[in-house]
C-alpha cells in the first residue's frame, strides 16, 4: 500500500466512524424511556400540548424517516435549537468552544513540555530514587480526580496563598475598564492580539488554575509513555554506538533517542486531547468557566437533548479528527506505518 | 494412594508452573509501590466490608443527619469533621468505600465477559466477522468513553445502576481490540493449526488456545481500568448523575462539599483523598502486574 492509499483509506474510515457516531447518538435519544416531546414542553404541559410538540418535532413519523431528516439536517449544519437557550445548538457550541479550546490547548502544551522532560529524565535515571519519585508523580497525575484537584488548588492558591483568582474568566472591574475585542473568542489570545495588557494579565491569571487541573492527567500519561518509549529507543544499537563514539548525553537523549521515541508519545497526546475535552466538563463547572463543558453540564442537568446531542457529536468529531491528524502525521514521519 | 503422595505427585507434574508462579511473585513483590498498592486495596476492601463495625457513627454513614453538629471542624470527636447535615465525615468516607468497589469490580467483570470473547472470535475467524465487529468497536472507540457514558446516563436518568450500564457500554470495545490483537497473532501458529486439522471445534480452539494467551494483558488492563472506572463513576456522581443523596459516595460527597470548600474545607477534601489513594493503589498494582504478566510491553 502506498502512503496515499493509506491516507485515503484512513480518511474514509474516519468518515464512516463519524457516520456511526451520529447514528449512535440518534439511537440513544430514541431508545431511552424519557419522551423528548414531554421534555420540550415542560413538566406542566397538557397531553394535547405534548401531542402538538411531538408533531412539531417530527417525532410522530416512523423512525427511519426521523433518522433521514436528522442526518440530512446534521450535514447541512442544522443541529436543532437548544430547549434552554432557544438558540441554534451549533451557534451555541461555536460560541462556547473557543474558551474551552484555549484552556485545553494551554493545558496540553504545559502537559507535553513537563511530561516529555520528566519522562526523558526518568528514563535516563531508571532505577534511581528520582525514577521512583517521578513514578509516584506521574501515576498521581492519572489517578487524581480532576474535580477534586480543582478544589484543592482553589484552597491553596486562593484561600491560603492569595495568589490567584478563585474562579471565572476575568475580573469584573478589569472586564469593564478594558473590554476585550472578540476576534478568536479566546480571551487571552484576543487580549494579546489587540495589545490589551491589563485584560491579558487578568485573563492569564484566571486561566492558570483550571489549566493546571486539566493538565494533570495528560501530563501523567505523556510522562509514562515518554519514559517507556525512551527506554525502548535507548536500547537500540545506534544509540549504543553513538554513546560509544562519545556523543554528549544531552544530545543523545533529546536529539537521537527522543526523535525515535516520539511516535507513541504523539499518539498519546492525540488521545489525551479527547480526554481533555471531557475533562473540561468538570473543571469548567468548578471554575465557572464559560466554555463548552459548562454548556454541556447545564444542558445535561436540564435534559436539553438537542444540546446534549450536539455537544456529544462535536466532541466525538473533534476526537476522530485529531486522531486522524495524528495517524497521518505519523505515516508521513514514519512511512513504515502506512506500509504495514 | 495417600493424600500426601498425590500432592507430591501433583507437585512433580506442575513443577514448571509452580516455579513460574514463585518467580512471578518474587518479581511482583520486589516492586515496592505495587506492594503498597496491594496493601491499600486489601485494607479498603476490609474497611468496606466491616463498615458497620468500624465506623464511629454507622447511622450517619448510612445517611442519618444530625443537624445539631453541622460544620464541625476535625476534632477528636469527629476526626474528619462533619458536613452540612452534621454527619460524621469519617463514617461517610468508610461507608463510601463500598460503592466504588462494587461498581468497579462488577463493571470490569461485565466488560471482560462481553469484550473478550468477541475479540477472540473476531481475531480468530478474521474476514467478514472481523470486519463487522471491528468497525462497530471503531465507532464506540471514537467516542471518548466518558462523554458516551455521560450522555447515556443523562438520557437514562441518574442512578448508580445506570452509571454502571453506561460505563459498560462505553468501555467493552477496548477489550475486544486488545484480545483481537492476541488472537490474530496466534491464528496461524502451528499448534492452533494442528488443533484445527485434528478437527477440534473452532469455539473450543478459541476457548482453549486463544483466550488463555490473552489472560496476562487482560488482567493487567483490568487492574488499570478498575482505577479509571472508579474515577469515572465518581465524576458522574459529582455532576449529579450517579449516586443520590443521602447515599455515602465519594464523588457525591465532594460535590456536597464544593460550595463550602473555602470555609469548611474538610467536607470535600477527605472523600477526594480517598478516591485518589484508592485509584493510585490500583494503578501501582496494575503496573506491577504488567511487569510480571505482560513483560513485552515495558512501561
Amino acid at each position: 500500500m502506498t502512503i496515499w492509499a493509506y491516507v485515503v483509506r484512513r480518511i474514509a474510515l474516519a468518515v464512516l466512524v463519524l457516520f456511526g457516531v451520529a447514528t449512535i447518538t440518534f439511537l440513544m435519544v430514541r431508545i431511552v424511556p424519557s419522551d423528548p416531546a414531554a421534555v420540550y414542553v415542560g413538566s406542566n404541559a397538557r397531553p394535547e400540548q405534548i401531542a402538538q410538540a411531538r408533531r412539531d418535532l417530527g417525532l410522530d413519523k416512523p423512525l427511519y424517516v426521523q433518522y433521514g431528516i436528522y442526518m440530512k439536517n446534521l450535514v447541512k449544519g442544522d443541529w436543532g435549537d437548544s430547549l434552554r437557550t432557544k438558540r441554534p445548538v451549533l451557534n451555541d457550541i461555536m460560541h462556547f468552544l473557543p474558551t474551552s479550546l484555549e484552556l485545553i490547548i494551554t493545558a496540553l502544551v504545559v502537559a507535553t513540555i513537563v511530561g516529555v522532560i520528566f519522562g526523558v529524565t526518568t528514563a535516563h535515571r531508571k532505577g534511581t530514587w528520582i525514577d521512583l519519585v517521578m513514578r509516584v508523580f506521574s501515576t498521581g497525575g492519572v489517578s487524581i480526580p480532576a474535580f477534586w484537584l480543582a478544589l484543592m488548588l482553589q484552597i491553596a492558591f486562593f484561600r491560603v496563598l492569595h495568589l490567584l483568582p478563585v474562579a471565572g474568566q476575568s475580573d469584573i472591574f478589569v472586564a469593564q475598564a478594558h473590554p476585550i475585542t472578540a476576534i478568536t473568542g479566546m480571551p487571552v489570545v484576543d487580549a494579546l492580539i489587540t495589545g490589551n495588557w491589563p485584560a491579558f494579565t487578568d485573563s492569564a491569571r484566571h486561566l492558570v488554575l483550571p489549566m493546571l487541573c486539566l493538565a494533570a492527567y495528560p501530563m501523567g500519561v505523556i510522562m509514562r509513555m515518554t519514559r517507556s518509549s525512551m527506554l525502548e529507543a535507548m536500547g537500540n544499537d545506534y544509540i549504543r554506538m553513538a554513546r560509544a563514539l562519545g556523543v554528549p548525553p544531552r544530545t543523545l537523549l533529546y536529539k537521537d533517542a527522543l526523535k525515535n521515541a516520539f511516535g507513541p508519545v504523539l499518539t498519546v497526546i492525540g488521545l489525551t486531547f479527547a480526554y481533555s475535552l471531557t475533562g473540561t466538563f468538570f473543571v469548567e463547572l468548578i471554575f465557572a468557566w464559560p466554555g463548552l463543558g459548562y454548556y454541556a453540564t447545564t444542558s445535561i442537568l436540564s435534559m436539553d437533548y438537542p444540546a446534549i446531542m450536539g455537544v456529544t457529536i462535536m466532541v466525538a468529531a473533534a476526537y476522530v479528527l485529531v486522531n486522524l491528524a495524528v495517524d497521518l502525521a505519523q505515516a508521513f514521519l514514519d512511512p513504515r506505518i502506512a506500509l504495514s | 494412594m495417600t493424600t500426601s503422595s498425590s500432592l507430591s505427585d501433583w507437585r512433580v507434574r506442575h513443577q514448571a508452573s509452580l516455579d513460574e508462579a514463585r518467580y512471578n511473585a518474587r518479581v511482583f513483590f520486589k516492586d515496592k509501590l505495587a506492594v503498597v498498592g496491594l496493601v491499600i486495596i486489601v485494607v479498603t476492601i476490609a474497611v468496606a466490608v466491616l463498615a458497620p463495625h468500624i465506623a464511629p457513627y454507622p447511622a450517619q454513614g448510612r445517611g442519618d443527619s444530625n443537624l445539631k453538629e453541622r460544620f464541625q471542624a476535625p476534632s477528636t470527636h469527629h476526626l474528619m469533621g462533619t458536613d452540612n447535615q452534621g454527619r460524621d465525615i469519617l463514617s461517610r468516607v468508610i461507608y463510601g468505600a463500598r460503592i466504588p468497589l462494587i461498581i468497579s469490580f462488577t463493571v470490569t467483570a461485565v466488560i471482560v465477559i462481553i469484550g473478550v470473547p468477541l475479540g477472540g472470535i473476531a481475531g480468530y475467524y478474521g474476514g467478514r466477522v472481523d470486519e463487522v465487529v471491528m468497525r462497530i468497536t471503531d465507532v464506540f472507540l471514537a467516542f471518548p468513553s466518558l462523554i458516551l457514558a455521560i450522555t447515556f446516563v443523562a438520557f437514562l436518568g441518574p442512578s448508580i445502576r445506570n452509571v454502571m450500564i453506561a460505563i459498560v457500554v462505553s468501555w467493552w470495545p477496548w477489550y475486544t481490540r486488545l484480545v483481537r490483537g492476541v488472537a490474530v497473532s496466534l491464528r496461524e501458529r502451528p499448534y492452533v493449526e494442528a488443533a484445527r486439522t485434528m478437527g477440534v471445534r473452532n469455539l473450543t480452539i478459541i476457548w482453549r488456545h486463544i483466550l488463555p494467551n490473552a489472560f496476562g494483558p487482560v488482567i493487567v488492563q483490568m487492574t488499570l481500568d478498575i482505577g479509571t472506572v472508579i474515577l469515572a463513576a465518581a465524576a458522574l456522581s459529582f455532576i449529579g448523575l450517579g449516586a443520590q443523596a443521602p447515599t455515602a459516595e465519594w464523588g457525591l460527597m465532594i460535590s456536597e462539599g464544593k460550595d463550602y470548600i473555602l470555609q469548611q474545607w474538610w467536607i470535600g477534601t477527605f472523600a477526594g483523598l480517598a478516591i485518589f489513594i484508592l485509584v493510585l493503589a490500583f494503578n501501582f498494582v496494575g503496573d506491577g502486574l504488567r511487569d510480571v504478566l505482560d513483560p513485552r510491553s515495558k512501561r
